[in-house]
């Protein structure tokens, strides 16, 4: 496998986790939304399919797209594939 | 003061901006105090703000191609994700969308996950990749990735239905803001705000919109918060509304099981002015059945990564690199918004339902309310109205009507504040809806002026003639959306939506297909745009001709029916046609590299 395979099979796997993670917290946890409102955990007092909606889903995207940057850069630097100046 | 290059000194120049409208807001605020009339304070802050950002547009102004269509290149990552955040939030997310959850409650908090969660889809499936394209426009990408006129042609017509549906909402909340804060007739209103538009993004195209940008995010983002702190402290809800309002939502379910919500008869309904309503959901209670939510959801997560004016604030970064770290910044900044949107919506409820409240009107009689200062204005502007309509002579919940709009616009004089904040919020309401007209007219009048006039139409235009070609659609489109906007055809919210689910049924598959699956070619991509786009409007007309729909798809979400087609019309004609050739699967594989020379050059 070339280099540019190898970089972009790990680019993919990456790609698969972000999304999975994305999934489980803008659709996934939705599906329980009655089940979830009723439960005893309750962030800062709040119902928690109310907290997910109103800020526990949003902080968790914010987090997400800078882990999955810090780590495409990772793959990125691994294979010699980052931008040098003058590239542009 | 500032010595060397505007990009170097960026911090200082915007930390003085800053501090400049803080000393803006105190002196306004003294003036209030020495009897200043809040009509002069309303037109004070909507002129003064205005008029920065034309300076900004005018100071923005070039002549070349790269600095007019992306800003030059060299935007940095924390103030691109700044002037994302603000082309981003529109009228819709600042002045409708808390009026959205004050009404309808948890289900259209379904848009604060869809508007959030669809930037993780362009961190991870496009914007990087259309960086590292090196295009100007979206359908840059389209033409040259697929090759072919037809293609790049579908791509415009896809751009243009959703950005010109988006630009009527924002040139209406434009309106609707100045004629309240200017006390002018709406109809008049509309043009002033398209002047206003106009006037930041003509002369330097997206360079100057970007800058103009980060100075509406910041009026933006102060004139949001401001309130919300202010009001929670108030009432001694909590010094930090976001972590301490719970009491306040257990509060409201617990007098609106008091209240009850009663059901007005169509014959009492018709004395309410258009487009005005009582609150008729629980506020935090949720559905039985997701379906309605996550569908919601799904489509606003899709047309996000699909609005070319978006994607294109990602053509303006250094590098590839900064490009997927600027989308986190965008939505950070987007967070600090979206997570006060509920908040303000619970906070204006308490106000007005709350009876142990110096400010809560249920309960009280019809004649004490309609006394009332600012209940007189916002009636007069026709955002309000109460009625008594089962005659007992006090106010019931239901009886007590409201545009979506004014929940935002009008909830700091309703809570008591000084009118220097509404004042304030009126100015952020018109930075909103300014900075996401002029990404939207700019984003339209690109896509005609680079890849309908130069590259189809006279590809041997020189530099000059295409950039006044450029500005003469910029002002064409916006006097078209100011005209249109003008009828008031669809609520804001209304469009808004609407807007995202057109970019999705057209967009989103020829996008992400284009990096991720070497084998679509351009038949395919036609198909998929053109097939995708036609099948969700004709569903989109169905439903609202009347028909039933199927899957509980409505006209909000009709985007799921619309994307469908175009993601099997797409498969299905790029495997029945050739595969693409070398070259532009050699292409392909280069876009998905960060290093090396981007595919279309500087200039081009």
């Amino acid at each position: 496998m070339s280099k540019q395979e190898q970089h972009w099979e790990k680019t993919r796997n990456l790609l698969f986790i972000t999304l999975a993670i994305w999934f489980v917290f803008s659709i996934g946890i939705f599906l329980f939304g009655a089940e979830m409102q009723e439960s005893n955990i309750r962030p800062f007092g709040y119902p928690l399919t109310y907290w997910f909606t109103c800020q526990g889903s949003l902080a968790i995207f914010v987090i997400l797209i800078f882990w999955f940057a810090g780590r495409q850069e990772k793959i990125d630097d691994e294979f010699g594939f980052t931008e040098r100046e003058g590239d542009q | 003061m500032i010595k060397g290059k505007f990009i170097d000194n960026l911090p200082k120049v915007y930390g003085l901006y800053t501090g400049g409208f803080l000393v803006f807001i105190i002196i306004m605020a003294i003036a209030e105090q020495a009897g200043m009339t809040a009509k002069m304070i309303g037109i004070f802050f909507v002129s003064f703000t205005v008029l920065i950002y034309a300076l900004i547009g005018w100071l923005s102004r070039t002549l070349q191609t790269d600095a007019y269509y992306v800003a030059g290149r060299q935007v940095p990552t924390v103030f691109n994700g700044m002037a994302t955040a603000a082309d981003w939030m529109s009228g819709a997310s600042f002045v409708a969308m808390a009026g959205g959850i004050y009404f309808k409650g948890y289900g259209y908090m379904a848009l604060l996950v869809g508007w959030t969660g669809g930037y993780v889809l362009v961190a991870s499936l496009l914007a990087p990749y259309l960086r590292k394209f090196g295009c100007y426009t979206v359908p840059d990408f389209i033409g040259t990735r697929y090759g072919g006129n037809l293609a790049r042609f579908s791509a415009v017509v896809v751009l243009t239905v959703a950005s010109f549906t988006y630009v009527t909402a924002q040139i209406n909340a434009t309106g609707t803001i100045a004629s309240v804060a200017l006390d002018i007739p709406f109809e008049i209103a509309v043009y002033v705000g398209l002047a206003s538009i106009l006037m930041c993004s003509m002369l330097g195209g997206m360079r100057a919109v970007t800058w103009t940008q980060v100075a509406q995010y910041i009026v933006l983002i102060i004139a949001y918060l401001l309130p919300v702190f202010w009001i929670s402290n108030n009432i001694g809800a909590g010094f930090f509304p976001h972590f301490m309002l719970a009491d306040e939502v257990a509060r409201i379910a617990e007098l609106e099981g008091q209240f009850g919500f009663v059901k007005n008869s169509a014959a009492d309904l018709a004395t309410v002015p258009k487009g005005l309503s009582a609150i008729t959901k629980a506020h935090s209670a949720v559905n039985a059945t997701p379906w309605a939510f996550i569908s919601l959801a799904v489509c606003m997560m899709a047309g996000t990564a699909s609005l070319p004016h978006v994607m294109m604030r990602y053509f303006t970064t250094p590098s590839v690199r900064t490009a997927r770290r600027s989308v986190g910044w965008s939505l950070f900044f987007i967070f600090l918004l979206y997570s006060s949107a509920p908040m303000l919506a619970t906070l204006s409820k308490i106000s007005l339902m709350d009876p142990n409240l110096a400010t809560g009107i249920i309960g009280k009689s019809i004649t004490e309310v309609q006394a009332l200062d600012w209940y007189q204005n916002w009636n007069q502007a026709k955002l309000m109205f109460v009625s008594d309509f089962n005659g007992n002579g006090t106010l019931e919940l239901n009886e007590f009507f409201m545009k979506g709009s004014a929940v935002v616009l009008a909830t700091p004089e309703i809570a008591g504040l000084p009118y220097v904040i509404s004042g304030l919020v009126a100015a952020g309401g018109m930075a909103a809806a300014m900075s996401t007209a002029d990404g939207l007219v700019l984003a339209i009048s690109n896509a005609l002026s680079h890849d309908v006039y130069y590259k189809i139409i006279n590809p041997k235009a020189e530099t000059a003639k295409r950039l006044i070609v450029a500005r003469v659609l910029l002002v064409l489109i916006g006097f078209a959306g100011a005209t249109i906007a003008a009828l008031e055809i669809q609520g804001i919210l209304g469009s808004v939506i609407w807007a995202f689910d057109f970019a999705m049924s057209g967009l989103f598959f020829p996008l992400v297909l284009g990096v991720w699956w070497k084998r679509a070619n351009a038949p395919g991509a036609v198909a998929g745009m053109l097939l995708g786009l036609i099948s969700g409007t004709a569903y989109l007309i169905w439903v609202r001709s009347g028909g039933s729909g199927f899957l509980g798809i409505t006209q909000l979400t009709f985007g799921i029916v619309g994307a469908a087609v175009s993601l099997v019309s797409m498969i299905v004609v790029s495997l029945i046609t050739t595969a693409p050739d070398a070259a532009t699967q050699k292409m392909v594989d280069d876009v998905r590299v960060p290093s090396g020379k981007t595919i279309l050059g500087k200039q081009h």
